[in-house]
Parts: C-alpha cells; structure tokens; sequence
C-alpha cells in the first residue's frame, strides 16, 4: 500500500521535527519589572525559562562577582528578582552551568566562526539581539 | 516683518524661555543628594571646601590607574562626550546618556546613584569613591 507508506513515512518526518525543535526558541517574556530594570541595566534581561533554577540560584547567590563585574544589588530588589527567576526557570538544562552560553542546547545551535563574536555590532555572547532581533521578547527562531 | 509673523514667534519665544528656565532650575532630589555628599565629605575631611566640577570632569576622563584596564575611565563605556549614549564595554548594552541636560533623570535617585558608584569605583578606581569624589562628579555632569 504506497499510499500508507507514503502517510506513515510523513508521519515519521513530521514527528522528528517536533522532537529536534527546540524548546528554547520560544520562551515566556520577562514580566517582573525589577528583573527588567536591573539586570537590563547591563545586558539584555534574559528569560528565567533560559536556565534551570538551580543556575538561577547559584547567579543569585554570587552577583558580588558577576562574570568578573560587580553586580550586587541591595536585599529587596534581589529577592524578588531571585523568586522570579527561579519560580519561571526551565525544567531542563545543566544546573551547574551558570552560563546560558554554556547549556548544551545552546552550543548547538550556534556553531560559527569565532570572528563572528568579535563583531563590532555583537561584542559578546550575551548580546542575543544583535542577531535575534526579537530576543527581548522571548523569540529566537529567526535564525 | 508682518504682525502676523510676530504674533506667531513672540508665544514661541516664550515658550523656549520657560523651558530653558525648567531646564537650569535645581532638582530637588539632586540638591539633597549633593547636599548629603558634602556633609559626608566635610566629616572625612576638615579642609573640604565645596566640590568643584573640574575635578568632577578629570575623574571622568580619566585615565586612572588601579582598576580594569579596559575601564580606566568613566569615559571608557560613558564616552568622553557625557550628552552621547554610553556603550557597556562587555555587553555591547547602550547607557543613556551622563550629562544632565541630555537625561534629566540622572543623579535623582540616591539608591540608584549609590548603587551604579559601588560597582562601577572599583572597576575605574580600584577602589570605593569617596565622598568628594561622588559629589564633584555629579556637579560636574550636572553642569554638562
């Protein structure tokens, strides 16, 4: 029955599409407002559904050395951005990872030329809206 | 010139006179934060005599020993010219703009003042800033 084939072998091609899309293309928009302001203040806000909580902590628990920057904040402002980021963290990704840039997931979909990150208009890997212009809001499959 | 003319730019001249006047007025919230300054400057030092927006200016352009040595300077992510968009030197991330007069909200909130010179001292100075030297660089860009 070719026509049973045929609808089978679409099925099969259908379904791992849905299994190699990737679940971080498209994450909820930061609504907590003290997140936006104070960690847009340096860097593009990013998403808690970017990391697992666990990562959220550890970043929570160190921004004194953030990356090499001081980043404290004072007590009220980091509990609440602490409880935001961990209670709409992702369900999956390394939790001994403090680095979105160093999820697996995230390695994989961004395998270029190391010039690239050189870019004047880039500068860093953090800076995801150089390229998805949508980042800020949670999109990133123009890609 | 027809009296058309005049009825039409006299209103407009006044209109640019009242908001020069709103411009150069004081903000409170930056007199009391300046104010505060200079009471802690004067229990750090007996000798300080007001703050002076020349030293204000060489603390922002640097350059300074002591920090980062990609951010030797305020001007180092602030750019030399305090009325243009900053640039954070890692994240590529635009800051608005130092000067007062290109961003009327600077130097408003004392949290937030507070905040930006505990982090950012260390990384130009190697150090906290004192007193003085929060208050010289605030005159400074309020003047700017």
């Amino acid at each position: 029955m070719p026509r049973r084939l045929a609808a089978a072998a679409a099925l099969l091609l259908l379904s791992g599409v849905a299994a190699s899309a990737n679940e971080f293309e498209r994450v909820r928009p930061v609504t907590n407002d003290a997140t936006r302001k104070e960690c847009g203040e340096c860097h593009m806000a990013f998403q808690p559904g970017l990391l697992p909580a666990g990562s959220w902590t550890r970043i929570m628990d160190g921004l004194d050395d953030h990356f090499g920057e001081k980043a404290s904040l004072p007590p009220g402002p980091a509990a609440e951005i602490r409880a935001y980021l961990t209670g709409n963290a992702a369900g999956r990704g390394d939790p001994t990872l403090l680095r979105i840039t160093e999820q697996r997931w995230w390695l994989r979909e961004h395998r270029f030329r190391p010039e690239v990150w050189l870019r004047k208009d880039v500068m860093s890997k953090a800076n995801c809206e150089a390229c998805h212009r949508d980042a800020a809001r949670g999109l990133y499959e123009d890609d | 010139m027809t009296p058309h003319t005049i009825r039409f730019i006299l209103p407009t001249l006044a209109v640019f006179a009242a908001g020069a006047a709103i411009a150069a007025a004081p903000n409170p919230a930056r007199t009391a934060l300046l104010d505060g300054y200079a009471a802690q400057a004067k229990a750090q030092s007996p000798a300080f005599a007001g703050f002076s927006a020349e030293r204000g200016r060489a603390l922002y352009l640097g350059p300074h020993g002591g920090g980062k040595p990609e951010t030797n300077a305020c001007a180092a992510c602030h750019t030399p010219d305090p009325t243009a968009q900053g640039r954070h030197q890692r994240t590529g991330r635009g800051i608005e703009p130092m000067a007062v007069s290109a961003n009327p909200k600077r130097f408003t909130d004392p949290v937030e003042v507070e905040k930006r010179f505990d982090r950012d001292c260390p990384a130009v100075l190697g150090r906290a800033c004192t007193a003085q030297e929060k208050g010289d660089f605030i005159t400074y860009l309020s003047g700017q």
